[in-house]
């Protein structure tokens, strides 16, 4: 048996990666509880949000932090004109033709970047990113406790954006009742693009949150995705509270499995996880039921 | 739509076996053995996608276990090639019927079977990427030894027919498939699946029997891949490229049609490789083609290839027959 002093922090830094998964994950379940699509070019949108991040940093000398507050908006912008102009209208309103749209989304946008920046691994040095915060009982590395408290802000922001604001109840309403909606007056096509759009706008802070103590290469979003695709079937399709907790679990079981069993096996945990959610409870374990 | 006659096939497959006697250029014959190899292994998923309507993004599944069994029967167990790959077959037929004994018996449709086939493929990659059996990180190099008992020949030509004989094979099974009661159901669960069952048909039997079919065809990819290349590695074997090869090549040249995967595979392996001549052999690009390409064809050709030559053939047709219409009228 493993002692306290290196279960508990195994589980803090479960629970601080899982809430950046939890971040990704969200974009994933607001997509697919409004539009009922399983969005396959997220993972290549989180590492195109990555390279950004990178090269905010090694050309503008732009601290991730701030480049946030630019890359959103930006990739508000990129999701809803990748929604509005592409997905939408080459779908023909067929579910098979969105996996298919979105699939071939990813491979162009992983293989661009591939062909612009090359296979290596890059990564950015900042003086904070190995200062660590002391809990007594545990180190815990800065970056990534600013990160689980920025996720925390992002999702009350977008609970908030939900339940509040004008256009929140119209993404609410076309989720629950895409005709009733219509019927309304409310422009579906504009929000599905706009939730679209706040599913990549996650990604761009993800991806802020993560460059500081990650690497980049172009390959490095379909590690997340996995592990989103998981969370949000754990949480319960289209659940946003279900995405955050689920995020954190998966967190906490990876970095359990990654103890017990090594880094590489560590994730089949999750995938092995996966599949059976997916084959035994597809209406996840504690969302709302699809 | 009318189906493909075999006189059809049989005119399609000499064409093709015409080819080694008109040039012995080795470039045009590794294109070839390229094209054929990822046209059997698209028409392993026009089997179940194109004409079952069961999207899978895992295909790599059935792929990698075909290439792994036939090179770890060999090298580790002493088998004969030809009877690896046989059993590589097999193995990959059965691992399509568990994994869609499992998916279908919880109901999975749709996007969640895309993703639960995407999973099953990244855990065997993961397994392979490990194992010791499977060469773990290292990957298998199978040992030359260049006689045709062993599988392996001196020049392209032997492979190119062997290939060409396992598309022809498995054209004959799609049209076998078409032709059957077995295909009706099949097409019958692909348009409204509730209302197949409501008229008796067993979806769920009829959706693994086509899996069992779909993945044991992918899987005679796999074998002639790793004799064909003599080496493996999980992220050739169970990557996810041969996922999306598998998909791109029938949904280009027609899904749910016979020749699809066929002509897909030879305009999309073309694209590539126009794409490299273009901009040198960069990494990345005749992939960046190829997603584009998915994105054109879906958004534009939804019946790809097949389904633009057939509404130019009734294009065609309708304004030979119009004159006479419009006497009658």
């Amino acid at each position: 048996m493993l002692s306290l002093t290196i279960l508990v922090p195994a589980i803090l830094n479960g629970l601080l990666t899982g809430a950046v998964y939890g971040l990704v994950a969200l974009g994933l379940t607001l997509i697919y509880g409004v539009l009922h699509i399983i969005n396959f070019a997220h993972g290549a949108l989180l590492t195109a949000a990555m390279f950004a991040a990178f090269f905010a940093h090694r050309l503008l000398g732009l601290d991730p932090y701030l480049a946030a507050v630019v890359l959103t908006p930006m990739f508000f912008v990129l999701g809803y004109c990748l929604q509005r102009f592409v997905i939408g209208p080459a779908a023909h309103g067929e579910d098979r033709n969105v996996l298919l749209v979105t699939l071939g989304l990813a491979v162009v946008i992983e293989n661009m970047l591939l062909y612009a920046f090359g296979a290596d691994t890059r990564t950015i040095n900042l003086d904070y990113a190995f200062r660590i915060v002391d809990l007594g009982i545990a180190f815990l590395a800065l970056p990534r406790v600013v990160g689980f408290g920025v996720v925390l802000a992002v999702t009350l922001l977008l609970w908030l954006v939900l339940s509040l604001t004008d256009t929140g109840k119209a993404i609410r309403a076309v989720a629950k009742e895409k005709l009733g909606a219509q019927l309304s007056g409310i422009d579906v096509a504009h929000i599905y693009a706009v939730t679209f759009a706040l599913g990549t706008a996650c990604l761009a802070i993800a991806a802020c949150l993560l460059i500081p103590t990650y690497y980049v290469n172009p390959h490095i979003g379909n590690a997340f995705v996995l592990v989103a695709f998981t969370i949000v079937v754990l949480g319960g399709m289209g659940s946003v509270t279900g995405a955050l907790v689920a995020g954190l679990f998966v967190g906490v079981v990876e970095s359990l499995c990654g103890l017990y069993l090594g880094e590489s096996l560590g994730q089949i945990g999750i995938f092995v996880m996966f599949i059976l959610v997916l084959l035994f409870r597809p209406s996840g374990l504690f969302g709302e039921r699809a | 739509m009318k189906g493909a006659s075999l006189a059809h096939i049989v005119l399609v497959i000499a064409a093709l076996a015409a080819v080694p006697l008109l040039t012995a250029s080795n470039v045009v014959l590794n294109f070839l053995v390229v094209a054929l190899l990822v046209a059997l292994v698209g028409q392993g998923w026009n089997v179940l996608a194109g004409y079952g309507g069961q999207y899978s993004f895992g295909h790599a599944a059935f792929f990698g276990t075909g290439a792994y069994v036939t090179a770890i029967l060999q090298m580790r167990y002493g088998v004969n090639a030809w009877i690896a790959f046989t059993l590589g077959i097999a193995g990959g037929a059965l691992v399509g019927a568990a994994i869609g004994a499992l998916a279908f018996r919880s109901g999975l449709r749709g996007s969640y079977f895309a993703l639960v086939t995407l999973a099953f493929a990244e855990v065997l990659r993961i397994l392979a990427s490990v194992a010791p059996v499977t060469g773990a990180g290292v990957g298998i190099l199978i040992a030359l030894d260049l006689r045709p008992q062993a599988f392996q020949f001196q020049g392209r030509v032997p492979f190119y027919w062997i290939v060409l004989t396992l598309v022809a094979v498995s054209l004959l099974i799609v049209r076998l498939i078409e032709q059957s009661r077995f295909g009706a159901w099949l097409v019958a669960v692909r348009e409204n699946e509730d209302a197949a069952r409501a008229v008796g048909v067993d979806t769920a039997r009829v959706k693994l029997a086509a899996m069992t079919i779909s993945a044991a065809i992918t899987a005679a990819g796999g074998g002639f891949y790793a004799q064909y290349f003599l080496f493996i590695d999980s992220g050739i074997a169970y990557g996810p490229w041969i996922s999306i090869a598998a998909l791109l090549a029938p949904i280009v040249g027609g899904i749910g049609t016979v020749f699809g995967p066929l002509l897909g595979a030879l305009v999309v392996k073309t694209l590539g490789e126009i794409a490299k001549l273009v901009t040198g052999d960069a990494p990345g690009l005749d992939l960046v083609v190829y997603g584009g390409v998915l994105i054109l064809v879906v958004a534009f050709a939804p019946q790809g290839i097949a389904g633009l030559l057939t509404s130019l053939r009734l294009r065609f047709a309708r304004l030979r027959s119009s004159p006479p219409e419009r006497a009658h009228g």
